[in-house]
């Protein structure tokens, strides 16, 4: 049997390479056959009769079962003179253990199941989530709804939890990247903007385990959770379960969504000096725009021509033609809920600073004089369409962007929407994009870096305004005057 | 206590029974393996999932293999892999073949004068430097710019990259699974056939991944200083990014000797996972990748570091925060006790039940993170097992040191416990599992395994290796590695900025 299925495969084999023998000599000759039709399987949603939304996604290739529960309302929603505390809850909120076990007994529980749960805050939603081979499933399980359900938040842990951010605080200046990043997020979206804000000792400190036992009260209620399971489970059974450990969980009352202000910082020259480095980090910021804008698909098709990969005009102009860069990107922001940050991104050597800003402008300005072309577009729409597949290529992913849709309100199918708007998208929409969203002269352009070796002092461009980031000192520390703050 | 003593058992008894017999058996039926005539070994993995597939190629070879003042080099040719071939990104390869000629030609002669020692003639080396520049300007004429990697992207290809390690480079991506022919085509004349074009302002590109890296990171530099110390006399005691010197010395021949010498297929494994077929997929591959010519295998030899008999201490005063990290000389990954040393890993590291949290973060409250690890800077040959602690503000290097030799003298003096010891192995068989889920993380570990131990079932087999590891082991190794003569200490401490001399900042410093 196993010898007439060899020389049956062996049969087919020479068959099917018979006519591709010839080795094709120029790539645009190989031929490409249609991509078979695939129909990715979409995750059963259910909402409860508490208002909470389930999506499951059976997944049976590895024992494994996979959940995540998003809950609306993140660090945006924190007092500002408690700024971190989000970040606290999210640490302590498993660290802290349940009524019944200590986050330690926890640990224990888990690791010795190779099992994981682990909760997070963020910006706009807190999540609780888990990882756990599917025999161990009844045990995990057990444990994130004790999370949700009954945190305790213990104080030790919340100290804990302090002295890591702490440290975080300490050490925010060390990483040129990560001091670009955190100061041109608040030139973009404003300094007191919270997505923009960031922890002090003080706001660090002035948070409590009670700040944390009210947020969860207010927060963790079923309408406000979407929870996501993939892996290898029987829907029906699932749902059965869920709905006896979730059903009975009673509405909360809604929250309120923030109300947050955009304000981008005055266009120009900001300069933070770090005189142990050799390379600058540069970042020019503006407001961008929202993905339900009906500019979206055409700053994606933009984006990709622009800035977006090897081929983008940025990458073939700073990288490839004038060597100055090893990273450079860039594009219009855009994001679910709040307008995305415009930015152009690229670190350079110390000496072609003011050069490398120069090439960046050059590269803006000539959108104006050579419009992103045909060919660029189809370039740019090829590698957006013929990579789709890549958005839904496994079940996970399938699930993450229902659940992403569901959280910020948009159509269950963007996904195709988005697909069919790409594909419409013409040479007119880029320029018009273009010209809407992308302007020099309300670029905010920060630079850190090594000032005394640069090519020319940043003032040869216009005013420049330093940043301090020098770090507000503990309160101990100010009172007792010590602490040389460090940048 | 009592429950969690019985769940053991049954876990083991799950995994064993999910890992050996289902994946095992699995993966033989959809794993082939074939080693062609010129010596390239191919591996096919059909996983119909979706319409897509991912393929690693893994050459064996890295910055190990850099010679002697050429640091850098393999990481540049990898660069120049992405730079296209003599059918792809030129408009005219002959007249662009002469060209790039006389810039090797032209490069020479600048080298010979810039880098004279006696007697230098700076008129006579601006001269050549410009001949050089104008012999680029003219190949450069020739240039599609980025022709591969914008192939790739048009046709679909997703998280295109590749990496250099010590010991080895690595090259993958993604497609949809109609582009397979096209794929073979890319991925085999890109190393039948790379052409040198721009490669010196690739290099200036690199340079500046060097500055951003290493120069402006203080970890970066840190662990250049560390590494660089630790290692007299073997390879690895260079920098794989490559010293400054030699990456603005070293040439497009050189990258070309290079890959003429070790981008030969006896030294490279190629794993395709996805919606493909075994046969068919088997057949374009050697169509594609037959032509490849056989080269003789380089020799993997290297200086054996010797024993080291001397502590020895970097210590780089810094702007940064304080940070200590401590590494020790282990054996190569074939070492017989590399599941031992997997095993320490684990036990000292992996999550919050890790002995270094449980201890220097949680209960002692002066580390905000510890962790200890092989794998630096590689693991073909003797390399380290590095310690390192981040201090909380107020806590000094030194404590993190104490606290860390504490831990070490514990797992040399006592057994640790059934419970660790259990946890260690549940958790490499979860990990096993998770790692099988996607196309590229199965690529990336079929190609390894094949690469490193001749076989793709290692992965697997390496879960056996360490359900074979016993108290008794993590204490004798413990023992003969963690010793203070074979110990390289690379320490932060914050140095105060300078101030500048202002009348306004009064007070006592």
């Amino acid at each position: 049997m196993k010898r007439f299925l060899f020389a049956l495969s062996a049969l087919i084999t020479l068959t099917l390479s018979l006519p591709a023998l010839a080795q094709y000599k120029e790539w645009g000759q190989i031929p490409i056959p249609p991509l078979p039709a695939f129909k990715p399987q979409q995750p059963k949603r259910i909402v409860l009769p508490n208002g909470m939304v389930i999506f499951l996604q059976e997944d049976h290739e590895l024992p494994l079962i996979d959940g995540v529960a998003r809950i609306r309302g993140g660090s945006t929603s924190e007092p500002a003179a408690k700024s971190g505390l989000v970040d606290l809850y999210g640490e302590v909120w498993r660290t802290g253990g349940t009524k019944s076990q200590t986050g330690d007994q926890l640990d224990d529980y888990l690791e010795i199941r190779a099992a994981k749960v682990e909760t997070s805050g963020g910006a706009d939603s807190t999540t609780a989530g888990w990882s756990c081979l599917k025999a161990d499933f009844d045990d995990v399980f057990k444990v994130f709804v004790e999370l949700l359900r009954s945190p305790e938040f213990r104080t030790e842990k919340l100290e804990l939890a302090q002295a890591s951010a702490f440290d975080g605080i300490s050490r925010r200046n060390d990483d040129m990247g990560a001091i670009s990043a955190r100061e041109a997020l608040k030139l973009a979206y404003g300094a007191n903007n919270p997505y923009a804000r960031v922890p002090e000792y003080t706001t660090i400190g002035a948070v409590t385990r009670q700040d944390l036992l009210d947020w969860h009260k207010k927060y963790v209620q079923p309408n406000n959770i979407i929870l996501g399971i993939s892996g290898d489970f029987d829907s029906a059974a699932m749902e059965a379960k869920l709905r006896q450990a979730l059903g009975s969980w009673a509405k909360g009352p809604t929250t309120p969504k923030p109300v947050i202000e955009y304000k981008s910082a005055k266009p120009g020259y900001y300069v933070i000096p770090k005189d142990d480095v050799n390379q600058s980090a540069i970042r020019m910021v503006d407001l961008g725009t929202m993905r339900n804008s009906p500019d979206y698909y055409a700053i994606e098709v933009f984006n990709e021509a622009f800035g977006g990969g090897f081929s983008s005009r940025l990458f073939l102009d700073i990288r490839t033609k004038r060597g100055l860069a090893y990273s450079v990107g860039g594009g219009i922001g855009t994001n679910f809920d709040r307008p995305g940050i415009t930015r152009l991104v690229m670190g350079t050597k110390s000496q072609s600073t003011i050069e490398a800003i120069q090439a960046l402008y050059d590269d803006i300005d000539s959108l104006q004089k050579t419009p992103i072309d045909d060919a660029e577009i189809k370039k740019a729409k090829d590698s957006i369409l013929n990579s789709f597949i890549f958005n839904f290529d496994t079940p996970d992913k399938v699930l993450r962007e229902k659940m992403a849709y569901e959280f910020y309100g948009y159509p269950l199918d963007f996904l195709e929407q988005y697909r069919s708007g790409v594909e419409k998208v013409t040479k007119a929409d880029v320029a018009r994009v273009a010209s809407k969203y992308l302007h020099r002269d309300k670029l905010a352009v920060l630079v850190v870096g090594n000032t005394k070796e640069f090519d020319k002092p940043m003032s040869s461009l216009g005013s420049v305004s330093e940043i301090d980031i020098s770090i507000p000192p503990p309160p101990a520390e100010k009172a007792a005057g010590a602490a040389a703050p460090n940048n | 206590m009592k429950r969690r003593h019985l769940s053991i058992p049954l876990i083991i008894f799950v995994l064993h029974s999910i890992v050996f017999a289902q994946d095992v058996a699995s993966f033989e039926k959809r794993t082939t393996v074939k080693k062609l005539a010129n010596g390239l070994t191919v591996i096919v993995c059909e996983r119909p999932e979706a319409p897509v597939f991912s393929f690693y190629t893994f050459v064996n070879a890295g910055s190990v293999q850099d010679p002697y003042a050429k640091t850098g080099l393999a990481h540049m040719f990898e660069h120049m892999a992405f730079k296209g071939t003599d059918t792809i990104g030129t408009t005219d390869y002959s007249a662009e073949k002469v060209a790039l000629a006389k810039v090797e030609t032209a490069y020479t002669a600048y080298l010979a004068e810039r880098d004279k020692m006696v007697g230098q003639d700076s008129q006579k080396l601006a001269q050549l430097e410009k001949s050089w520049k104008d012999a680029i300007a003219d190949a450069d004429k020739f240039v599609k710019p980025n022709e591969f990697g914008k192939i790739v992207e048009q046709e679909g290809g997703e998280g295109m990259n590749a990496s250099t390690y010590a010991d080895k480079t690595v090259y993958f991506y993604s497609f949809p699974s109609n582009r397979l022919e096209l794929w073979a085509y890319l991925e085999a004349t890109r190393f039948q056939q790379p052409v040198m074009r721009e490669f010196y302002k690739e290099r200036n590109v690199v340079i500046e991944e060097r500055r951003m890296r290493v120069d402006s990171n203080p970890i970066g530099r840190l662990v250049e200083q560390f590494v660089t110390a630790a290692f007299s006399a073997h390879q690895y005691h260079r920098p794989g990014i490559g010293w400054m010197s030699d990456l603005n010395s070293f040439s497009a021949t050189d990258a070309l000797s290079f890959y003429d010498r070790y981008y030969v297929p006896s030294n490279m494994v190629l794993a395709v996972v996805g919606d493909v077929k075994a046969d068919t997929t088997m057949s374009v591959i050697e169509k594609y990748f037959g032509p490849l010519p056989t080269k003789p295998d380089p020799d993997e030899r290297t200086t054996i570091e010797p024993p080291q008999n001397s502590e020895r201490r970097v210590v780089l005063k810094d702007r940064a925060q304080p940070l200590y990290i401590e590494g020790y000389h282990r054996p190569g990954y074939l070492d017989k006790d590399d599941a031992v040393y997997d095993a320490i890993a684990d036990l000292m590291s992996n999550g919050r039940t890790s002995r270094l949290y449980r201890t220097l973060v949680r209960d002692k409250k002066i580390a905000a993170d510890s962790a200890g690890f092989s794998g630096m800077p590689g693991v073909k040959y003797p390399h380290l097992f590095a310690f390192y602690a981040f201090p909380l503000p107020g806590h000094s290097p030194q404590e993190m040191s104490d606290a860390i030799h504490v831990e070490i003298e514990r797992l040399k003096t006592s057994d640790i416990s059934d419970e660790e010891l259990q946890m260690i192995k549940t958790r490499a068989k979860a990990n096993l599992i998770r790692g099988l889920g996607s196309n590229e993380g199965l690529a990336s570990q079929l190609a390894t395994y094949q690469a490193m131990y001749g076989d793709w079932r290692e992965l697997f087999k390496s879960v056996d290796r360490i359900d074979k590891v016993t108290k008794a082991d993590i204490r004798r190794v413990a023992g003969e590695t963690f010793i203070t003569a074979n110990r390289t200490v690379g320490i932060i401490e914050t140095a105060t900025p300078p101030k500048p001399a202002s009348p306004a900042q009064g007070g006592a410093q």
